[in-house]
């Protein structure tokens, strides 16, 4: 029993926190966040079978032709759902984000159709067999990919050139443009890498779970959660948070029941945020006169 | 005050409200006798509202060309429920206020059916299911009931379910899987007294979420609770993840299952185990050699060209019940003479002989039975080569 908690939260923690750090990705750039994350996971997972499964791509192909098609939307949402709105100073890109979501949600069931599928993966046939418990070894290299996918981007904001770019333009944009800095492109690449980020989720729970144009509806509310629960402003703060949600998560669905989940997980985040408003690992933002 | 105009007035009066009223009946006789149809036509069970709505057109269809009920021709009108209860009465409220359909068509969801049988009782409006098979949808306790269906009913599914256990697998402390929802608390309350009917013990109940994609904790609790085999009711998705749960476990105990894996594609979903699934069907195309199936099924073919082999119309029941359902209410249209809901539902009541693709039926409806089909209706049934066909095959 304790196993299954540990692998099944282990591995949807991780992949809540691996959307999670799309929106921290580019709140840390530009103060604001995509709300369609859900959506590209959706995108992702289709976009996969579509290439893969429906057209016969090699599935390597498929992948990166998919998460290419994720980033991509990524960069249309910041270019038209985001920028006007920020350039006007308005809050907006939050409700136009939103509604960006739905669209391509409504797009993916146009298109794609509304019955669930099954993205086959040879990582999640055949169980193994860990301690008790049957796992797919896929459910052990999700963990894994979201951890060292977290790291890799720590790495990048704190020790490269990049990184630093990417703080100066979050720090003070107009002193950045002036050191020379692309801003736009700067902001624009954070929202690729971004929806990125949240294909590659939906790449790796699609075999789990079935293809369909709601893969990712609750997992980009869920993540949001876990982002705020973090500290959207720190890389480690929101993986440690997904973590911590899938486990919650998974050990109230064995020991309670599945009906006390969500009850319980989201009375935790609301203990959470009023013990540490900022986040488990945030910090209260700094009003520089 | 009518009385104190002028004659002339009082005349001219008269006259306009005939011939309005003429105007009204004539426009009536144009008009179509509009039936309702909310089911969910998108997300996980979007097949199943499919096959009820090509049930429905292709009953249309047959009925429409051998002129319609009361000489108008029939049309259906559509709405999505999107699985959700409240959207299904928004949507059952609109048919019947604004569009003014005779009766409404139901769907494959007990919560959304349960939402909006109190609806239809209030307006006097017939409910007809063709799917959810709830027990409560027509045993609903109103003094005036408008439900009818053409389905499963789940007390007696959970009947045949115990009944299909203990004859196939000998089965001596079953443990049941359900959804939690209004479906699976349907279901517990009728597995709990087919069991204690039949004087067995129940090794536990354990209940998920319709959204649920990891199982084994509670399918562990039963496996050590020793259930010998399980009574499984969900939607076809999680239904799947059951059973692959059940493979990540290496649990191979049989699967009895209530007719949710039949909502689609159930043996891509959950893979070669699918198989190992027996579920309940009210009927199936598959091996069904009847003329009127033959008939069904070729006439499905022509209307639908999307149809191309038996897996494209694998949730028969959907098409069948449905199918049926329709019939049965132009029946009971044309032996009410009106389309007024009270009119109508006594009209259910005085059909005789129909032969329709299920069976045939006699009676089917009286003031004390609201549901078409029984036990002797029900066939066990499992996947083979996307194909739903019954056990013995």
């Amino acid at each position: 029993m304790l196993t299954s908690i540990l692998v099944s939260g282990l591995g949807l923690g991780s992949m809540y926190g691996l959307v999670a750090l799309g929106f921290h990705v580019t709140y840390a750039v530009s103060g604001t966040v995509n709300f369609a994350q859900g959506s590209v996971v959706t995108l992702g997972a289709v976009l996969a079978y579509g290439l893969g499964v429906t057209l016969g791509w090699p599935m390597s192909a498929a992948i990166v032709l998919a998460l290419a098609g994720c980033a991509l939307f990524g960069l249309v949402v910041e270019r038209a759902l985001v920028r006007p709105f920020v350039a006007r100073g308005s809050d907006a890109w939050l409700l136009a984000t939103v509604a960006g979501g739905i669209v391509l949600d409504n797009t993916v069931l146009f298109t794609f159709g509304k019955e669930p599928r099954s993205l086959p993966s040879p990582l999640a046939t055949k169980p193994v067999e860990i301690l008790g418990t049957g796992i797919y070894p896929l459910q052990l290299v999700i963990p894994v990919v979201g951890l060292a996918l977290a790291f890799a981007i720590r790495t990048v904001f704190r020790r490269t050139d990049l990184g630093r770019v990417l703080l100066a333009v979050a720090q003070n944009a107009d002193a950045a443009r002036l050191m020379g800095i692309d801003v736009r492109r700067t902001v624009a690449c954070a929202y690729a890498l971004s929806a990125t980020l949240a294909g590659i989720a939906g790449l790796l729970i699609a075999p789990l779970f079935s293809v369909s144009a709601e893969l990712g509806t609750l997992f980009g509310i869920k993540a949001f959660a876990v982002a705020i629960l973090g500290g959207i402003g720190s890389a480690t703060g929101v993986i440690l948070a997904g973590l911590l949600y899938g486990l919650v998560e998974a050990g109230v669905t064995a020991t309670l029941g599945s009906t006390y989940t969500q009850l319980v997980v989201f009375s935790v985040i609301i203990l959470a945020l009023t013990l540490r408003p900022d986040g488990l690992l945030g910090r209260a933002a700094v009003n520089k006169v | 005050m009518a009385s104190r105009l002028p004659l002339a007035l009082r005349r001219i009066a008269m006259t306009t409200s005939a011939l309005l009223g003429l105007a009204v009946s004539a426009a009536q006789a144009a008009d179509t006798v509009k039936i309702g149809l909310v089911t969910a036509l998108s997300g996980q069970s979007a097949k199943s509202g499919e096959a009820i709505s090509r049930g429905i057109g292709l009953a249309v269809d047959e009925i429409n060309a051998k002129g319609g009920v009361l000489g108008r021709p029939l049309e259906l009108v559509a709405r999505d429920d999107e699985a959700n209860p409240s959207k299904g009465v928004l949507a059952a409220r609109e048919l019947i206020q604004r569009v003014g359909v005779v009766a409404v068509v139901g769907g494959l969801d007990t919560p959304v059916s349960m939402a909006i049988v109190p609806i239809a009782n209030q307006m006097k409006v017939p409910f007809i299911g063709p799917w959810a098979a709830g027990t409560g949808i027509t045993r609903n306790g109103a003094a005036d009931n408008y439900a009818f269906r053409v389905s499963a009913v789940d007390a007696l599914v959970d009947e045949a379910l115990v009944a299909y256990a203990v004859k196939t697998y000998g089965a001596k402390k079953p443990g049941m899987i359900l959804v939690n929802n209004a479906w699976g608390e349907s279901n517990q309350k009728g597995l709990k007294e087919a069991l204690q009917a039949a004087n067995l013990p129940a090794a536990g109940i354990e209940k998920y979420e319709a959204n649920d994609v990891d199982m084994v904790p509670q399918l562990s609790r039963l496996k050590e609770a020793g259930a010998d085999t399980l009574f499984l009711v969900g939607n076809v998705g999680p239904s799947a993840q059951v059973v692959k749960s059940l493979d990540r476990m290496s649990w191979s105990v049989p699967v009895v299952s209530h007719w949710g894996p039949a909502g689609g594609r159930f043996d891509e979903l959950a893979g070669p185990s699918a198989a190992r699934v027996h579920f309940i069907q009210t009927f199936t195309f598959a091996g069904n050699t009847s003329p009127k199936a033959t008939a069904v099924l070729d006439a499905l073919k022509a209307k639908y060209p999307a149809i191309k082999s038996m897996a494209d119309v694998t949730p028969a029941v959907g098409i069948a019940n449905a199918y049926d359902a329709t019939h049965l209410l132009a029946l009971a249209i044309q032996a009410a003479g009106s389309t007024e809901g009270p009119k109508v539902r006594d009209g259910f009541y005085k059909i005789g002989t129909y032969p329709g693709l299920i069976k045939t039926y006699d009676k089917p409806f009286t003031p004390g039975q609201h549901d078409a089909l029984g036990p002797s209706d029900y066939v066990f049934t499992r996947f083979k080569d996307g194909e739903i066909v019954a056990v013995s095959n």
